[in-house]
C-alpha cells in the first residue's frame, strides 16, 4: 500500500551510517512566536518574540514602544503645574500615586514643607490608591492564568474606592488631585464615614480573595516555583517594590527613605523567601492588609489644620478665593500660565508607588519649565527581567510572568 | 556613609578624574571623565564601604551651547548601607560614545537602550544597543535632543490641516 511505502521510505536506515539504525532522525529547529502586540494577557500593547524549543521558552525579546507618547518631551514644555495631569495618564490604574511621586519631586526641588494634615491626607489616598492597585493586580493577575471568579470580587470592591475617588476629585481614574505644595481640597465628613465603613469591611474580603486562590490547585501550582528570580539578580536589575520583596531584600522607600506621614505609622514591610510568582502574590495581600492599618492610624492621629503650604510664589490659592478674589485669581493663572521660579539644579526623588520605586529625575535651570524631566517607571524597568525571568518555562508561564510584575504599559513606554 | 565621607573618599582615590563635585539638597552627584567612568563605577560597586548595589536609573542631559553637549547620567543607591549618588559624564555630540555599565548592573541594558534611543548616545560594548521606544526603522533622529521640534518631524508634517482662519 502507498501509506506503508512511505513510511518505509521515511525510515529507511542510511547503510553508511548504521548507528542511526534505532533512532530515525527528527528535524528539530526553534520557533518563534510574537506574542502580542493584541493579547489579553499583555495590560496594554506589548509584543514579545519568544524563542520557543518545543513548549520551552529559550529566549524572549520584549518589543516595547506601542504606547510611547513622549511624555518627558511635553514635560519641558509645560510649566511644573502644568505635568500633573500628564501624570496621571502614566500609569493609568494608580493616578494618585503617581501624582504623589510628581509633587513631592518638584517639592524637593522648591524645598517646600507641607502642614500635617496634608501630609497624612496624602498618605491615606496613596495608601487607598494601593489598595485598588493591588485588587487590580489581584484580579486580572488571576484572570490571566484562567482564576475568573476572584477577578469579579477584586473589582466589587475596588469599584467602592472608585466611587469614593470620584467624589473626592470627581473623577474614578485621571485623579490629578494632589497639588504641588499640599492637595486639592479636603475630606468631607461623607467621605472620612465612606472610608471608615470601607476599613471594617474590607479585611475579611481579602481572606476571600484568598481562599479562592489558595484553595485552586491550578493556580498554585502556575504561581508556586514560576519565574523565580535570586535575590541578588533582582538588585542586579534594578527590579523594586514586590517584585523584589518577594526575593526577600527588605527595600521600601517608605521605610528606607521615610516621607509624608509613613514614619509615623506603625507598619511592616512582608517579605517573600522564594522570590517566585507566589511569594509576590503573597507580599502583596499583607499589603493590603498594612495599607488597611496605616490608614486607620492616620485617620486617628489627623489633626485639623491647612491643606496647602503657605509659599503664594508656588502652591495655588484657595480655590474658593479664585472665584471671589481677583488677585487670586491673576495669582492661579499666572501660575499655570507661566510657572514659578524654581533655582536652578537637579533633583532625584524616588517613591514608593505599589508597583515599585516611580521616581522622577528633574533638571532645572531656572524659569518656569523643568529643562529635562526624566521618569523611572517600575514597569519599563522589570520588562528588562523578562527574559531571565522567563527562560526554561513554558510558553504558558510567559502570562504569568507579566502578571507577576503587575505591568501597566502607559508607564512602561511613557 | 555620610554624602561628605563618599565625596572625600572619591575625591582622594580619583582626584584626577573628577571634574566636578556637587551637594544640592541633600543628594551628591559627582561628574568624572568619560574615559574613567566604568573604572570609577566599578569601584563605586565592588568596594565594600561604596556597596553600590543598586542601579537606579540611568537618564540623559542635552546641553546644545556647550562644547561637550550631552550629558549622561547615572543614579546608583546602595540597598545595604542606604546612601545615593549620581555619577555623571559629559560627551561631545562628534564622539556620542560611552562605556556600557551593563557588565555591572544588569538593569542597565534596558535602561542605556532607552538613552540610546532618545537621544542617540551609544554605549561601547553594550550587548543588544537597539531602540527600544520607537521602531527600529525609526529615522527622524532622536526625540528628547533640544533641537528636535515638539510636534516631531517625518510623516506628521505632511499632514493636510484645515485652514481655521479661512472660516
Amino acid at each position: 500500500m502507498a501509506f506503508e511505502d512511505q513510511r518505509t521510505t521515511v525510515y529507511k536506515i542510511d547503510p553508511a551510517h548504521p548507528e542511526s539504525e534505532t533512532l530515525p532522525t527528527l528535524r528539530t529547529e526553534e520557533l518563534l512566536l510574537n506574542m502580542g502586540p493584541q493579547h489579553p494577557a499583555t495590560h496594554g500593547v506589548l509584543k514579545v518574540i519568544l524563542e520557543l524549543e518545543g513548549e520551552r521558552l529559550v529566549k524572549s525579546t520584549p518589543v516595547l514602544g506601542y504606547l510611547h507618547r513622549g511624555v518627558e518631551k511635553l514635560a519641558e514644555d509645560g510649566t511644573y503645574h502644568q505635568f500633573i495631569p500628564h501624570t496621571d495618564r502614566l500609569d493609568y490604574v494608580c493616578a494618585m500615586y503617581n501624582n504623589f511621586a510628581y509633587c513631592r519631586a518638584v517639592e524637593k526641588l522648591m524645598n517646600i514643607t507641607l502642614p500635617d494634615r496634608a501630609e497624612y491626607l496624602r498618605t491615606i489616598v496613596a495608601e487607598v490608591q494601593r489598595i485598588v492597585g493591588h485588587q487590580f493586580w489581584l484580579g486580572t493577575q488571576a484572570l490571566d492564568i484562567g482564576a475568573m471568579t476572584v477577578f469579579f470580587y477584586c473589582f466589587r470592591d475596588r469599584e467602592i474606592l472608585m466611587d469614593w475617588f470620584d467624589e473626592l476629585c470627581g473623577a474614578r481614574l485621571t485623579t490629578s488631585w494632589y497639588r504641588i505644595g499640599g492637595v486639592e481640597r479636603d475630606f468631607t465628613p461623607s467621605l472620612l464615614d465612606k472610608l471608615k465603613q470601607f476599613l471594617d469591611y474590607f479585611p475579611p474580603k481579602i481572606d476571600e480573595y484568598q481562599v479562592f486562590l489558595e484553595t485552586n490547585r491550578i493556580w498554585v501550582g502556575r504561581t508556586k516555583g514560576v519565574a523565580i528570580i535570586s535575590a541578588e539578580d533582582a538588585v542586579s536589575f534594578g527590579l523594586s517594590g514586590p517584585t523584589l520583596r518577594g526575593s526577600g531584600v527588605d527595600y521600601d522607600l517608605r521605610k528606607a527613605q521615610p516621607y509624608s506621614a509613613y514614619p509615623k505609622c506603625e507598619f511592616s514591610v512582608p517579605l517573600g523567601k522564594n522570590g517566585d510568582t507566589y511569594d509576590r502574590y503573597w507580599i502583596r495581600v499583607l499589603e493590603l492588609y498594612e495599607s488597611v492599618k496605616i490608614i486607620r492610624q492616620c485617620l486617628e492621629q489627623m489633626q485639623d489644620g491647612p491643606i496647602m503650604a503657605d509659599v503664594p510664589s508656588v502652591t495655588l490659592p484657595p480655590k474658593q478665593r479664585v472665584f471671589t478674589n481677583l488677585e487670586s485669581m491673576i495669582q492661579q493663572f499666572k501660575l499655570f500660565s507661566q510657572g514659578f521660579d524654581a533655582p536652578p539644579g537637579e533633583i532625584y526623588c524616588g517613591t514608593e508607588a505599589h508597583k515599585g520605586e516611580l521616581g522622577f529625575y528633574i533638571v532645572s535651570t531656572g524659569g518656569g519649565k523643568p529643562y529635562r524631566l526624566k521618569i523611572r517607571a517600575p514597569s519599563f524597568i522589570h520588562m528588562g527581567a523578562f527574559d531571565h525571568m522567563s527562560r526554561g518555562y513554558m510558553i504558558s508561564d510567559a502570562v504569568t510572568i507579566f502578571g507577576t510584575y503587575d505591568i501597566v504599559m502607559g508607564e512602561c513606554d511613557r | 556613609m555620610v554624602l561628605q565621607e563618599l565625596a572625600s573618599r572619591l575625591q582622594n582615590d580619583f582626584s584626577a578624574a573628577l571634574v566636578r563635585t556637587v551637594e544640592w539638597r541633600g543628594e551628591l552627584s559627582v561628574t568624572v571623565m568619560r574615559d574613567r567612568l566604568h573604572e570609577i563605577a566599578q569601584f563605586l560597586r565592588n568596594d565594600p564601604a561604596m556597596d553600590f548595589d543598586y542601579i537606579v536609573h540611568v537618564s540623559s542631559v542635552d546641553w546644545p551651547d556647550d562644547e561637550e553637549r550631552f550629558e549622561v547620567v547615572y543614579e546608583l543607591y546602595s540597598i545595604r548601607k542606604r546612601h545615593q549618588i549620581r555619577l555623571k559624564t559629559r560627551v561631545p555630540e562628534s564622539d556620542c560614545v560611552v562605556d556600557s555599565l551593563t557588565d555591572l548592573w544588569k538593569g542597565a541594558d534596558f535602561m542605556e537602550r532607552e538613552v540610546y534611543d532618545m537621544m542617540g548616545i551609544r554605549f561601547r560594548n553594550h550587548p543588544d544597543l537597539r531602540r527600544i521606544l520607537l521602531p527600529d526603522d525609526y529615522t527622524e533622529g532622536y526625540p528628547l535632543r533640544k533641537d528636535f521640534p515638539l510636534r516631531g518631524k517625518g510623516w506628521r508634517d505632511t499632514f493636510e490641516f484645515l485652514d481655521e482662519t479661512a472660516r
